[in-house]
């Protein structure tokens, strides 16, 4: 019996000096003081040091994207140091180019404040926020793509440029699983700012379509931040050609709503790409878009029509359908949406046409 | 009890002689793995880790031998050791990077960044209870986790020379990454075979 407590006493009281000798030393040696983070040299920000840049500045609520949530994985938390930064360490280098390094670009995750440190981050993170949301509604749009309705909380306000994303924050909803955040465009209206809409569709074996697609269910709460991104219509009036299948209507839907709200009367075309008739979705909504829009049209292209499908369109690639009516590419700008491979395609396709690179926005899956 | 000295520093010399090459405790004993697989990508970032090895493995044994002799020897709980040896590592390792980490930014680069790599790697928990086992002295524990952390330090050196040309090379889909390394690793075991007899 004595021999436990003993074991007990010794073992625990080991633990103890050691557990204090760490807190001791942390106070004293760990101990930074009061740095100052500054921000574009605008907005300073006072810490105390001794953490990473990033755990700084999630507390600011400024939102740097990461996937990884600090451990130096994803290699999404790039910013720029302009001073302060100390050394570039060796669990930096491998996401980082040799233009990046010369540039000072740093991994804001694997940045520790030390001293006063002066950075900078685009303009436009700064309206980036935490949302906490209600699922309000899952539409089935076709076999493998749905449309999730998010309610913001508490009358609760996001503000975006129609074309932005959001990252969806996917919880652990298998064992040995991890928090992911994934991106997805906004598909909503933009006048309704507290619900965010988008259209998703299945990847097999993806981390966050699955938990989209098998276990969030209508009244779950889920997390969302954002806006990020800068593919927008521009604000000129050269008439638009939409280009994107699939889950990349999300944002080109966004755009439609906004043109629709503004009573935009530039002429737009949407080129629509499916493999088979099924594929399609949303018919309805655009030919309303067509009733209610000055001068829209909706082209709905599919690659190769099931005979009882009786598919009257145009059949073929998306790309070859543009190349067949697209007269006057010059003075039109395109708005691509979807894989790197579609948009490489269209890109060729467009400047083949005569367009020029600088008319041609997209969004790419990546 | 009379200690010979000079007795001593040569039984530690052979002993740390025998850790690097004849029982290495990587390609004899397959400990330490992990980091063996995963940072020898690159020789530069090897060499970082080799050190840390080995000031870690040194000084974490050191202070083992005397936690092990004059604490649970003197109480009878040396079948705490596991547990023991485990809290002084971390505790340890913890200490020395913030030391690291306030007062030299250069060493903190190349070595500081991966202390935490190998607070509870399994070839310094391994050395610590080996040294228990075989019943060194002290001086012979400071050989030995030298030694060992030494030959630690060559074998992922090789492996990280041996894997910079493997990128150059055709590696079937299947086998690329872990996988061909532990080959190479089996291979570089079965060649280090080649030093048992070096010591009588």
């Amino acid at each position: 019996m004595s021999s436990v407590i003993i074991s007990i006493l010794v073992i625990s009281s080991i633990g103890a000096f050691l557990a204090l000798l760490l807190v001791v030393s942390e106070k004293f040696i760990a101990n930074y003081g009061e740095c100052t983070i500054d921000i574009n040299g605008k907005k300073q920000i006072q810490v105390q040091g001794g953490q990473s840049l990033l755990s700084y500045l999630t507390q600011e609520e400024i939102f740097i994207p990461s996937a990884c949530g600090g451990r130096g994985t994803c290699g999404y938390c790039k910013l720029k140091v302009k001073e302060g930064g100390g050394l570039l360490l060796p669990t930096e280098t491998p996401f980082l180019t040799d233009t990046e390094q010369k540039d000072n670009i740093r991994l804001s995750c694997q940045v520790k404040v030390r001293n006063d440190i002066f950075i900078e981050i685009p303009e436009e993170l700064f309206s980036v926020r935490q949302f906490t949301c209600l699922c309000s509604e899952i539409v089935d749009l076709t076999y493998d793509i749905k449309l999730f309705r998010f309610k913001i909380n508490d009358s609760d306000q996001i503000d975006y440029v129609p074309g932005q994303y959001i990252q969806l924050f996917t919880p652990i909803y298998f064992k040995g699983g991890e928090e992911v955040y994934r991106a997805y465009s906004i598909a909503s209206d933009p006048v309704d700012k507290n619900i965010i809409e988008l259209i998703i569709r299945l990847v097999p074996g993806g981390i966050c379509t699955t938990y989209c697609f098998e276990h969030l269910k209508v009244g779950d709460e889920v997390k969302l931040n954002g806006p990020y991104g800068d593919f927008k219509l521009s604000d000129t009036d050269a008439p638009i050609i939409f280009i994107a299948g699939g889950s990349g209507m999300a944002p080109i839907r966004c755009i439609l709503n906004q043109m629709r709200n503004t009573n935009n009367k530039r002429k737009a075309t949407y080129y629509f790409g499916a493999n088979r008739v099924k594929e399609l979705f949303m018919l309805d909504e655009m030919a309303q878009y067509e009733k209610d829009l000055e001068d829209f049209r909706f082209v709905g292209v599919v690659a190769s029509p099931d005979e009882d499908e009786q598919w009257q369109g145009h059949t073929g690639l998306v790309t070859e359908a543009v190349e067949k009516e697209l007269k006057n590419a010059d003075q039109c700008e395109a708005y691509l949406c979807g894989s790197p491979g579609m948009i490489e395609a269209s890109r060729k396709v467009l400047t083949k046409l005569g367009m020029s690179e600088d008319k041609i926005y997209y969004d790419s899956f990546g | 009890m009379e200690i010979d000295i000079s007795a001593q520093m040569w039984a530690a010399m052979v002993t740390c002689f025998s850790a690097v090459f004849t029982s290495n405790i990587l390609l004899t004993y397959f400990l330490g793995m992990c980091p063996f697989t995963s940072v020898s990508r690159e020789v530069k970032t090897s060499i970082g880790l080799g050190f840390a090895v080995i000031f870690v493995m040194t000084s974490t044994m050191a202070i083992n031998w005397f936690a092990y002799h004059y604490v649970l020897v003197h109480f009878g709980l040396e079948f705490f050791r596991f547990i023991l040896f485990i809290i002084i590592i971390a505790a340890f390792v913890q200490f020395v990077e913030m030391v690291i980490d306030r007062y030299s930014p250069r060493l903190y680069q190349n070595l500081g960044i991966f202390l935490p790599l190998i607070t509870v790697n399994c070839a310094i928990l391994g050395a610590s209870l080996f040294m228990v086992i075989r019943d060194y002295t002290f001086i012979v524990t400071v050989g030995y986790g030298f030694g060992s952390a030494v030959g630690w330090t060559l074998a992922i050196l090789a492996m990280a020379g041996i894997r910079q040309r493997l990128t150059l090379s055709r590696v079937p889909p299947g086998l690329q990454g872990p996988g061909i390394t532990l080959i190479i690793a089996g291979l570089m075991a079965l060649a280090f075979i080649g030093f048992t007899g070096v010591l009588q």
